[in-house]
């Protein structure tokens, strides 16, 4: 479940013997995920800054797989937004209606005035799916942020940097690349001393810090030697101007792509942590992840739905992240930019 | 060579000592714990005092500590606090399950993995492709222990195929060799346990591979078409060879780099998959036993001795291929 | 043997059809083939934790009792599916005006299952081995004799009291006579703990069984403990294979009463509520503990017998008056009782056969006081006590535990919810504050007070009040924040020490009534029976109230 937006990647495979040169005590295991981030990485090496970037929006809207994905994302997000106005009740909300059906062994199902009838507690199960949408996408986007924030600092300060800080921290992400990232999220929880929806957030992102860090690193590193930084260098811009301005916004677009991938997998390891009695212990917040772990697994039988729709919903955006983080890292590659 | 050897090493045990330390004091200053576990709704004031003392949490911590290390320089990793087994024997009792499992998984994944995706690259662009690619998208997306309930509801409830959980049939009187219950059953030659238990290895198996199938495919698929675009192949179609020469010498042959390297990388997904797909088919192994010391029992010495070996694991794996640049990479030795 | 021959020519059947990628055809042979899982006399049942170890004295938990139960016997005993004390291994037993003196005339003919005969020096070697247990280590797992009896010859916990056990003789081969310090109301139900089972006396010097040594910061218990438990029960110890999660029981042929009627005994250990009722569908057991209440209705349609054990647990929702001065105020804790919709809560969210709770016993018990005060739900009359006690708009911090799911509770998260919601209509503040069971509620809840309110409730070990309402409330504790009511704690304490059996029941209802309409240190919720399941074929198994349920007279006919 893990590895799950990261691993999706199609290989270059002419990569893959020079990678172990450039692995100073890595494990075999974190190989290919290196050689795959370092080879996302060159690619913004190349100028061109603002023309790159409408370059890969022109490919991507014409490639029917990034539309898709494209168009899934968008819808995902506009729910999440108008989540208030879509829904048609409060999603807290009890109702005496359903209430009066609901016993511990029977939910009510589809009825006047509630689509898909009641949700455990006799709430609107309908509108508790919409307002999901929404802390969905705050779950993910925190936690790619987080990760992001976190990989970003230490990735941009290996890559401009270099030498021994470059080597102390690589070493650190390498060592974190290679754990198998539900189990980190794992051991972070348990040893959380108290279990809310932020430790859940931060141990979903704390596995995607390796990657962002690599990534942003290679970037750098990659375009150090570049022509358009060779050139500010030598017209005497500092050394921190030349970071800020022009290394970190061109190390971007991978960084995108690649953060688009990592909201997959952290809508996913949310749920795999709730599953597991982990993640955030309070039943009331209406997230999908929440919904399928908790009462999807203990109303199986009774009222499927309660399981389905949830997954559904977390497949579909899943699936759609996805779509689009990969055809986004293909319309980076510069070997398709010919 | 040998001062890289002895340096390492000694970076090894530092690392070792820094976290055992950290691990241990950290899950001592958690909240609750083992005497809330033992105690239940019964616990009192003068019950915790009891116990407390029992188990020597009374004591200053860096004196636990050093009581604890102690121990451990003598090979014992501590006691289940529930049970009061041996910490070694509850982790060898787990570690061949998830191996089992994992293995299985691993055989179909590779099994059915690497031909579909030559497959699909072969008919790249057309239905099956189509198919394949689709089917791998959808297997990466699916929450794995949703999966796993959907099969054992399907194939274990409605259509009696699979028994529902655990890893051999209850009351089934079979020799324990060496915890790998098809083994085992060869190995005795109980080959209906043998068959028993594989019978009950298959769904969880099934659930497990779906992700490292969707990967081996989707890495076949593109490395078979990568191949297929190079000049030698193409050479070879040019000097007149058979087809089925081509395909078996020159494009699976080097296809086949990049996916061995990829299943490799797949054995650490496999074991975090292992904790949901356990949980799902109440499978005894490492990923159940993980979830138990930390939800249940907050079995301490357990959940210790399971972080200690992971990273053991780790760090020597880390050492191993380290020293192997080593030796291969004349650059690394002058640094 | 014909049906493993023919299960596994499936499995291989079934692989390979799997292999071919065109699994079609199995289905119909798999459904002959699994009916004939139960062979002969081997009764399967599926139990939801594993057990500490077979020793009685040193355990306190169901699972670990379960199968102690049908190894070992107590000198009372409970009359099968009710709580009503009858003879054990003593035919009969009276006491002396005082209290203090209790005389069992044992059963003859008993022999442990070592063949060593069971008697008055037997009885007595028992008592006197806890009584003189030594170590840290070994008293410390000793829950239910401290709870009885108070204290050890020698305590450990400097906070530990004396000891009530004074001493016990063997005036002939069949009385043994049990001195005690003090009466206690406990008695005689508290002779029928579990824990407090007769184990062989030569068994437990021959296997070490005081020994239990600290490794670590963990136990190790004796091997007759772990792999020689004697006692005399209908069932002997057969063995423990922990990577398969089986207990295996055999029947003793030589047991003194009703000889099992199944040769083996099976528990298997399945931790996951839904798992265990899949394997009963696929009838690989033939009978579960604690089915998941969402799931009872469906097995019942599907021909299970799903037996609904008598409540005898109280689940209620605590209220620390310590933290938040207003809630020592009697009218603010009667607010929080009258806005509680509890009718609506039992309705929708507990198992079937639960009743909403008036006070914190069930009815069965001995000092339930029918006029006690009741609270129906009545939100305005809630508003208007909040009002009166200028508590209106007030923020309560509300623990629950969420990751825990036990007989009288559950679901908690499922309830702190409600409860919650019911609270907030009628304008208090909620603060929900999760904390997982093992991991910080009970001790922030019971230790360091740190809660409003809280959900936590208990089984009962034995009919006496004592068990349920001066558990909770005998003594001022962190809990509840209510060492300013000593008054409450004086009348349990008298009530528990009268030894007359109406002036008994008159003081206890006395307590229950007060308890109700005076002091309202908490507010009951519900009781609710936990159920135990069994297939169409078993059976003679009766449902207990306490969980005790034997297994000897259990039949599994072979269909």
């Amino acid at each position: 479940m893990s590895e799950q937006g990261g691993n999706v990647s199609e290989p270059n495979t002419q990569d893959t013997g020079t990678s172990g040169m450039s692995g100073r005590g890595v494990t075999a295991l974190a190989e290919r995920k290196k050689a795959r981030l370092d080879e996302l990485a060159r690619a913004s090496a190349e100028p061109g800054g603002v023309s790159m970037f409408r370059d890969i929006v022109r490919r991507l809207s014409r490639n029917p797989v990034a539309v898709t994905g494209a168009v899934i994302v968008g819808l995902f997000v506009l729910v999440a937004i108008f989540a208030p106005l879509i829904a048609p009740h409060d999603p807290n909300q009890r109702f005496d209606q359903l209430l009066d059906g609901l016993t511990a062994d029977t939910i009510p199902g589809s009825q006047d005035g509630f689509v898909l009838g009641s949700d455990p507690l006799g709430r609107d199960f309908a509108s508790r799916l919409v307002y999901g949408a929404r802390q969905t996408l705050l779950v993910g986007v925190l936690a790619t942020l987080i990760g992001l924030a976190f990989g970003v600092v230490i990735g941009a300060i290996a890559g401009a940097f270099g030498g021994w800080v470059d080597v102390v921290l690589m070493r650190l992400t390498d060592v974190m690349l290679a754990l198998p990232g539900l189990l980190l999220a794992i051991t972070l929880v348990a040893l959380a001393s108290r279990s809310s929806q932020w430790t859940v957030i931060f141990a979903v992102s704390i596995v995607s810090v390796p990657i962002f860090a690599r990534l942003l690193r290679g970037a750098m590193l990659a375009q150090r030697e570049s022509d358009h930084v060779l050139a500010a260098r030598a017209l005497g811009v500092k050394e921190r101007a030349i970071v800020l301005r022009h290394m970190l916004p061109n190390s971007l677009t991978p960084v995108i792509a690649q953060a688009t991938l990592t909201f997959a997998v952290a809508i996913l390891e949310a749920a795999a942590l709730s599953f597991l009695g982990l993640g955030d212990p309070d039943i009331n917040r209406a997230e999908w992840g929440l919904m399928l772990g908790v009462d999807g697994q203990r109303y199986f039988e009774i009222r499927p739905e309660l399981a389905y729709f949830p997954a559904l919903a977390i497949i579909i955006v899943a699936l759609g992240f996805t779509l689009l983080g990969e055809a986004m890292r293909e319309a980076i590659d510069p070997k398709n930019r010919r | 060579m040998l001062r890289v050897i002895v340096r390492r090493l000694l970076q090894l045990v530092v690392t070792l000592i820094a976290l055992t330390a950290l691990i241990f004091i950290w899950l001592r200053n958690l909240p609750g714990g083992p005497v809330d576990a033992l105690l239940g709704e019964r616990a009192t004031p003068e019950r915790r005092e009891l116990l407390t003392k029992a188990l020597g949490y009374d004591q200053p911590i860096l004196v636990q500590y050093g009581k604890f290390m102690q121990r451990m320089l003598t090979g014992d990793f501590g006691n289940s606090i529930r049970t009061g087994d041996s910490v070694v024997e509850v982790l060898g009792r787990s570690f061949p399950a998830t191996v089992e499992l994992a293995l299985a998984a691993m055989i179909i994944a590779v099994g059915l993995g690497i031909p579909l995706g030559y497959l699909a690259a072969r008919h790249r662009g057309r239905t099956l492709d189509n198919l394949t690619v689709g089917g791998t998208l959808l297997g990466i997306s699916i929450p794995i222990f949703f999966l796993g309930y959907l099969l054992k509801d399907v194939f274990t409830q409605n259509i009696h195929w699979f028994p529902p959980s655990g890893r051999i049939s209850t009351g089934l009187d079979n020799t324990n060799v060496t915890g790998f219950f098809v083994l085992d059953g060869l190995l005795t030659r109980e080959f209906d346990a043998s068959a028993d238990a594989l019978w009950h290895l298959i769904l969880p198996a099934v659930t497990l591979a779906t992700i490292p199938l969707a990967v081996i495919v989707r890495i076949t698929r593109a490395s078979v078409l990568d191949v297929l675009n190079e000049d030698f192949i193409r050479t070879a179609e040019a000097k007149g060879l058979r087809h089925r020469t081509i395909r078996g010498r020159h494009v699976l042959r080097n296809a086949l780099l990049p996916v061995v390297t990829t299943i490799g990388l797949q054995t650490g997904a496999l074991l975090a998959g292992a904790v949901l797909t356990e949980k799902v088919y109440n499978w005894g192994g490492l990923g159940t036993l993980i979830t138990d010391s930390i939800t249940g029992s907050r079995d301490y010495p357990v959940l210790q001795a399971l972080i200690l070996v992971a990273a053991l694991v780790f760090i020597v794996v880390n050492l191993l291929v380290d020293l192997s640049y080593a030796v291969i990479d004349p650059r690394v030795r002058v640094r | 043997m014909q049906a493993r021959g023919l299960r596994s020519a499936i499995a291989v059947a079934a692989v390979a059809v799997m292999a071919a990628g065109a699994a079609g055809c199995a289905a119909s042979d798999r459904e002959e083939g699994g009916e004939g899982t139960a062979s002969g006399g081997t009764f399967i049942f599926a139990g939801a934790g594993d057990p500490k170890n077979f020793d009685p004295i040193f355990n306190d938990d169901g699972e670990s009792f379960r199968p102690v139960r049908q190894m070992f016997e107590t000198l009372v005993t409970h009359k099968p599916g009710t709580a009503d004390v009858v003879g054990g291994l003593a035919e009969s037993w009276e006491h002396d005006a005082s209290g203090k003196v209790w005389t069992f005339k044992l059963r003859k003919n008993v022999k442990f299952h070592d063949g060593t005969a069971f008697n008055a020096a037997a009885v007595c070697y028992n008592f006197d081995r806890w009584y003189n247990m030594k170590g840290a280590a070994a008293q410390s797992q000793m829950l239910y004799y401290q709870d009885v009896f108070g204290g050890f010859a020698t305590n450990e916990a400097e906070t530990a009291g004396k000891s009530i056990y004074d001493k016990c003789e063997a005036k002939d081969e069949g009385t043994a006579v049990v001195s005690l310090n003090t009466y206690k109301g406990a008695f005689p139900g508290a002779f029928a703990l579990t824990s407090l089972s007769i184990a062989s006396p030569e068994a437990l010097k021959k296997y070490d069984a005081d020994k239990v040594t600290q490794s670590g910061d963990s136990f190790e218990y004796s091997a007759f403990a772990n792999t020689n438990p004697v006692g005399t029960g209908p069932f002997t110890f057969g063995g423990w294979d922990k990577a398969k999660n089986e207990i295996t029981l055999n029947r003793y042929a030589d047991y003194w009463g009703d000889k099992a009627k199944v040769d083996k005994v099976i528990i298997k250990v399945i931790k996951d509520e839904t798992t265990r009722k899949q394997e009963l569908r696929a009838g690989t057991v033939q009978g579960i503990d604690f089915p998941a209440p969402a799931d009872r209705k469906a097995l019942e349609t599907e021909g299970f017998q799903v037996l609904n054990r008598p409540a005898f647990n109280i689940l209620y929702l605590g209220i620390n008056q310590k933290n938040n001065p207003k809630l020592a105020d009697l009218r603010v804790r009667q607010a929080l009782a009258y806005a509680l919709n509890r009718e609506q809560l039992v309705q929708t969210k507990a198992p079937g056969g639960s009743s909403v709770a008036s006070q914190f016993l069930p009815d069965t018990v001995l000092g339930y006081a029918p006029d006690a005060q009741k609270y129906e739900f009545n939100p305005d009359k809630a508003k208007q006590l909040l009002k009166d006690a200028g508590a209106e708009g007030m923020t309560l911090n509300f623990y629950y535990p969420p990751d825990v799911s036990r007989p009288y509770m559950p679901n908690p998260q499922e309830i702190f919810t409600v409860l919650a919601n019911d609270l907030q209509a009628v304008g208090i503040k909620v603060n929900g504050v999760p904390r997982p069971w093992n991991g910080g509620f009970k001790d922030d809840v019971q230790q360091f007070g740190k809660h409003d309110l809280h959900i936590l409730g208990w089984t009962g070990d034995y009919n006496d009040p004592g068990n349920f309402v001066g558990t909770f409330f005998g003594r001022a504790k962190p809990e509840f924040g209510d060492e300013k009511m000593t008054d409450m704690f004086a009348a349990i304490t008298a009530a528990d020490a009268t030894v007359d059996e109406a002036g008994k029941k008159a003081a206890w209802e006395q307590v229950n009534r007060d308890i109700a309409s005076k002091w309202l240190p908490a507010i009951p919720v519900w009781h609710a029976p936990p159920a135990i399941v069994v297939t169409k074929d078993v059976k003679g198994l009766v449902a207990s109230p306490l969980t005790a349920e034997e297994f000897n007279t259990v039949t599994v006919s072979a269909s």
